[in-house]
């Protein structure tokens, strides 16, 4: 079996979860050859062939382009599976070169099941294992899912890529970046953070209190903050801060993966749910089954005593 | 200009699920479903850009699922949307992402749609696939995960949600199709009276032998609730024996309470 693993680079950088892809094949126990729209000044260490296309030639974000390229290496190598990372590259490439090859695509693998791919549903409130049905296939990686085991190592052998044409029908402008951090939460030792699960705006301050109450900072999850219930610079996530305090108390967070990778390194988790089966369950040291806003104000109020 | 927004009926993830009987999905019975949240967002956007043409885009709202489909697209022609196309699938839920982009497409190739709004996933499978596919099989411009969208004179400005915060900003030329991200808008809520306007919109019925009939790339092997890791103490009851058992456990094995 052969893999050609899609790497991953962002503004001037090549970006870490790289390695898991890495890691992913380890795993499969499979050969693999990877492919980079990047540069020279930050080549992946990696023991094997590597097809470098220049990204200030093809973009860091061209789709158009980014899928001729692979396709290219997909010629050349024939590979059985072309692996992604699922994020916002992996996402939005990975389905244009399996429309492209006709290949069956399983999205977001979290691990691997006697051959088989493993996958969320439903918020990770079930599993499904996937089997590709056509010859070749498209994987991507839940990032965190396949973790490199030690240091990576090696010096690639470069291949270049080119491209005859670069008309494409995307035009990127540039970036932006990430909102001011008004309250820098990756130092706090205690947070707790409202989801969802407190039900409305007016019911934030019960949260904030105990987060007073323990002398920490307020955190809160995505649906929260789009409402305009707290400030994006409290946001926890993929898409905000990852933290690591002493203590994470999470109030009617349901416990999604993009939540989930940002304080999971927190030394204690206590989670508060009305649903016992709610999948912050799985990583919470102690899962309160309450209303958060019965059983806040009254634990609120025993702290303060 | 002509606008399709696809959605998706979902169950309400707050629900207990178990495997169906064949063990290739879950068990339908007593769940609620509701229109997929980033689909929210999708259609509220599509009615956005019509409010900022002046009301003169056509926003045509597709479903692929059984009967209850109905009451998502019910809802999204409550939101704003003009008329419907209901593909009716019992089991489309067998169906791989493939092969539902590949009846969405094939009814959108004769149509002639200028742009095309879907979710960035849907919450039950979540495979971030259907709206690209669609893109490539219809050969036209995508963009995946916007959380800012500005529209003139032919071109799209969207911004896409990178990880940690940060976004892309690209522009691309109708016909095109972009997926849409929370956070992107804030999704209206249907008023009375237009709840009562919706009734009266077209809600066209097409069966998917109508459509192309794709082979599937990707099969559901099983479908099963996770291993429990084990996980930490659940404690369940009365709230102030909750309260003294939890602050118990924080005094004993973290240093934040003394
Ligand atoms: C690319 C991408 C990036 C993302 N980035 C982030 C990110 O950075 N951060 C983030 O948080 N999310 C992020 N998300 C969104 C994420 O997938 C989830 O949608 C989100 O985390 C859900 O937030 P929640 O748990 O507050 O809400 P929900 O999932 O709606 O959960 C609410 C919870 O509250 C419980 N509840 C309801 N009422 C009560 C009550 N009265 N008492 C107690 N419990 C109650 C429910 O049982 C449920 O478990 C991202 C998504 C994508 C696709
Ligand atoms: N059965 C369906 N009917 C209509 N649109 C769908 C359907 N399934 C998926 N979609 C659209 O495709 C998006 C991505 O879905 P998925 O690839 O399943 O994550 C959704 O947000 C919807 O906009």
């Amino acid at each position: 079996m052969k893999a050609l693993l899609i790497g991953e680079y962002r503004q001037g950088k090549l970006l870490d979860t790289t390695y898991e892809l890495k890691a992913f094949a380890d795993r499969l126990g499979t050969d693999s050859v990877m492919l980079l729209v990047g540069s020279d000044a930050d080549l992946p260490k990696y023991d094997g062939r590597l097809y470098l296309a220049d990204a200030a030639k093809y973009g860091e974000y061209n789709p158009d382009l980014h899928k001729q390229l692979v396709l290219q290496a997909v010629e050349r190598e024939n590979p059985d599976c072309i692996v992604f990372v699922h994020s916002s590259y992996g996402w939005d490439l990975a389905p244009r070169v399996a429309v492209a090859l006709k290949a069956g695509q399983v999205s977001e693998i979290v691990a691997l099941n006697e051959g088989a791919y493993e996958v969320n549903a439903c918020n990770a409130k079930l599993r499904r294992t996937v089997t590709p049905k056509s010859g070749r296939c498209v994987l991507t990686i839940q990032a965190g899912a396949f973790s490199p085991s030690g240091e990576p190592q090696g010096t690639p052998q470069l291949e270049r890529l080119e491209l005859s044409g670069t008309v494409s029908a995307i035009e990127f402008v540039g970036y932006e970046a990430a909102e001011q951090k008004g309250v820098d939460l990756s130092k706090a030792e205690v947070i707790v953070s409202a989801g969802r699960g407190v039900g409305k705006k007016d019911n934030v301050p019960v949260i904030a209190a105990l987060a007073s109450a323990l002398g920490g900072e307020l955190g809160a999850s995505r649906p929260v903050v789009d409402a305009g219930w707290v400030d994006h610079s409290h946001q926890v996530g993929t898409t905000g801060q990852t933290v690591s305090p002493k203590l994470y108390v999470a109030c009617g967070i349901s416990g999604a993966i993009q939540h989930l990778a940002g304080m999971k390194k927190a030394d204690f988790i206590v989670a508060i749910n009305k649903d016992k089966d709610a999948p912050i369950g799985e990583i919470a040291d102690v899962l309160v089954v309450a209303d958060v806003m019965q059983f806040v104000p009254a634990f609120t109020a025993k702290c303060a005593r | 200009m002509k606008i399709l927004v696809c959605i998706k009926q979902v169950p309400d993830m707050e629900s207990r699920f178990r495997p169906n009987g064949e063990k290739t999905w879950y068990d339908e019975g007593d769940l609620a479903f509701r229109m997929n949240e980033y689909d929210e967002y999708a259609v509220e956007q599509a009615v956005q850009l019509k409010e900022q043409l002046g009301g003169e885009p056509e926003i045509t709202v597709l479903s692929i699922g059984p009967d209850r489909t109905v009451e998502a697209i019910k809802k999204a022609l409550a939101m704003g949307g003009d008329r419907a196309v209901h593909i009716r699938d019992d089991r489309y839920y067998q169906k791989d992402p493939w092969q539902i982009a590949s009846m969405i497409a094939s009814y959108a190739k004769g149509e002639g749609f200028d742009l095309i709004f879907t979710g960035m996933q849907s919450q039950d499978r979540g495979s971030a696939q259907v709206g690209v596919i669609v893109a490539e099989l219809l050969g036209i411009a995508c963009a995946t995960t916007l959380v800012g969208f500005s529209y003139d004179g032919g071109t799209i400005t969207a911004k896409r949600e990178l990880e940690g915060g940060i976004k892309g900003v690209a522009k691309l030329k109708l016909p095109a199709l972009v997926t849409c991200q929370l956070g992107l808008n804030t999704p209206r809520y249907p008023t009375l009276p237009n709840i009562m306007k919706a009734k009266k919109k077209e809600i066209a019925s097409l069966t998917p032998a109508e459509l192309s009939g794709e082979a599937e790339l990707t099969a559901t092997a099983a479908i099963y609730p996770p291993a429990k890791k084990g996980g930490g103490l659940v404690l369940e009851g009365e709230i102030g024996i909750q309260v003294d058992r939890l602050m118990g456990i924080l005094k004993e094995k973290t240093a934040v309470l003394r």
